[in-house]
């Protein structure tokens, strides 16, 4: 049986790791490749890594980074910030990542999804959702890497779940932005709305802050891997802890 | 040694080249038919849709080539479905190194495709790349199609069961990546080099 995964998220700007609440106030985490070799050692599953500066800067990634992270580490990962089409999805891809992830540039041209999928097959192509909670609905953000410039797409996430599903993403990751940085748990509420309509791989983001809230996710919204960063980085919870806490509780996880 | 890795074309061929360095190997990422004859190892890996790659691998005149090898090899994800008869991804004709054909999987609504993640396998049969290797450890798969299990020497399941090792004389191949599976991962390649 397949095992949730746990997700350490690493954002990175400027080519080191720093982590902010709420999207502000970002503090340098560390070295790249050391923090995603102690996260191997650790048992994380799988690595997230956000260029947060490049697509509000409408940068592109380094590959360098990417290519020193696949040099280093033994176990999947995927980059996202910045990939706007195919050419610069393979140069990451080459650089030695497993998947790509693209958000606001799929907002501005949801051809993108279909055009990567195409190229690489669904299982390179990770849909990221910033969504966040406005008037009793579930709304989607752009260029949340930057509150100044963040745009309102006018798209309701449900709506968009399903439609990067139908362009061809094999992955989403949904990122509750009213749950972020806060630490209180992942948005249930809305990871089992979405979960209802999406039949790829489902990876809940934003508000982990206690071994509870991993397993409420895993338990009550099914979800396939939760994403962190603050818990990680911070030594809060140690993931070999925190697997053996979800096993006790009949989680399938990685041992 | 000498490792030939077939660049059949598709996405992060540079993983496999990495985890061959951490255990100290050079290799070759190659299209050049004397290269993968002369090579003392040669893995055929693959990201992608079948048909794609088939036509990749046709168009370098390596069809034969392939076929004909009788060092070890080693194929990954798609490339143990390329070794079968068909893939009905595309529904292409493949290598035909293994009687059989590659179908997609088959899940019901409790289940994801692809088949993305960790997941354990059984070893069905003796084999030199299941050395030091018992069944409980966790390998990384991600694939939507998956070959029968008639010629496995390990099987894993997602919704059904499939193979996730197969061998045939001197052609073997994993359905799961091992250059991404940690250091059960790492063990396999080692044991592959070690044939």
């Amino acid at each position: 049986m397949v095992a949730v995964r746990l997700i350490p998220c690493l954002d990175v700007r400027d080519g080191r790791v720093v982590k902010g609440v709420r999207f502000r106030n970002h503090r340098d985490m560390g070295d790249i490749v050391a923090l995603a070799e102690r996260y191997r050692d650790a048992g994380a599953d799988e690595l997230v890594f956000y260029d947060i500066s490049a697509s509000p800067e409408k940068r592109s990634v380094d590959t360098a980074w990417v290519e020193r992270v696949a040099e280093a580490i033994d176990i999947p990962f995927c980059v996202a910030g910045g990939i706007r089409g195919v050419d610069t999805a393979r140069a990451v891809l080459h650089a030695g990542a497993d998947k790509i992830s693209v958000n606001s540039p799929a907002l501005e041209r949801p051809a993108l999804i279909d055009e990567l999928a195409d190229a690489f097959g669904s299982q390179c192509v990770v849909a990221g959702i910033d969504s966040i909670r406005e008037d009793g609905r579930w709304r989607v953000r752009q260029y949340t890497g930057d509150p100044d410039n963040m745009v309102d797409p006018r798209r309701d996430t449900l709506s968009w779940v399903t439609e990067v599903q139908r362009l061809g993403a094999g992955e989403i990751v949904l990122n509750c932005m009213d749950a972020d940085g806060v630490r209180e748990g992942y948005d249930i509420e809305q990871l089992s709305s979405v979960r209802s309509i999406c039949r790829v791989p489902l990876i809940a983001s934003g508000g982990a802050g206690a071994p509870e809230h991993f397993l409420q996710a895993f338990a009550e919204a099914d979800v396939d891997g939760a994403l962190a960063a603050t818990v990680f980085h911070s030594g809060q919870i140690a993931i070999p802890d925190l697997k053996a806490w979800l096993h006790q509780h009949q989680v399938v996880v990685r041992s | 040694m000498t490792v030939a890795i077939i660049n059949s074309g598709g996405a992060n061929l540079g993983s496999v080249q990495h985890a061959l360095n951490r255990l100290g190997v050079e290799s070759v990422l190659t299209r050049d038919a004397d290269t993968i004859r002369s090579a003392e190892r040669v893995i055929l890996p693959g990201v992608g849709a079948a048909a794609w790659s088939m036509n990749a691998l046709r168009e370098a005149e390596l069809v034969e080539v392939i076929r004909a090898l009788t060092q070890p090899v080693l194929g990954i994800c798609l490339g143990l479905q390329l070794m079968f008869d068909s893939s009905e991804e595309g529904d292409v004709d493949c290598l035909g190194l293994i009687p059989g054909r590659v179908r997609k999987l088959e899940v019901d609504d409790s289940l994801r495709l692809p088949h993305m993640g960790w997941n354990q396998v059984e070893w069905v049969a003796d084999d030199p790349l299941a050395a030091g290797l018992d069944g409980s450890e966790w390998y990384y798969f991600v694939h939507g199609y998956a070959a029968p299990v008639d010629h496995a020497v390990a099987v894993s399941e997602h919704g059904q069961r499939f193979a996730a090792v197969v061998r045939h004389k001197n052609f073997a191949a994993c359905q799961f990546h091992p250059e991404k599976s940690a250091s059960a991962g790492a063990r396999i390649l080692q044991n592959f080099l070690e044939i």
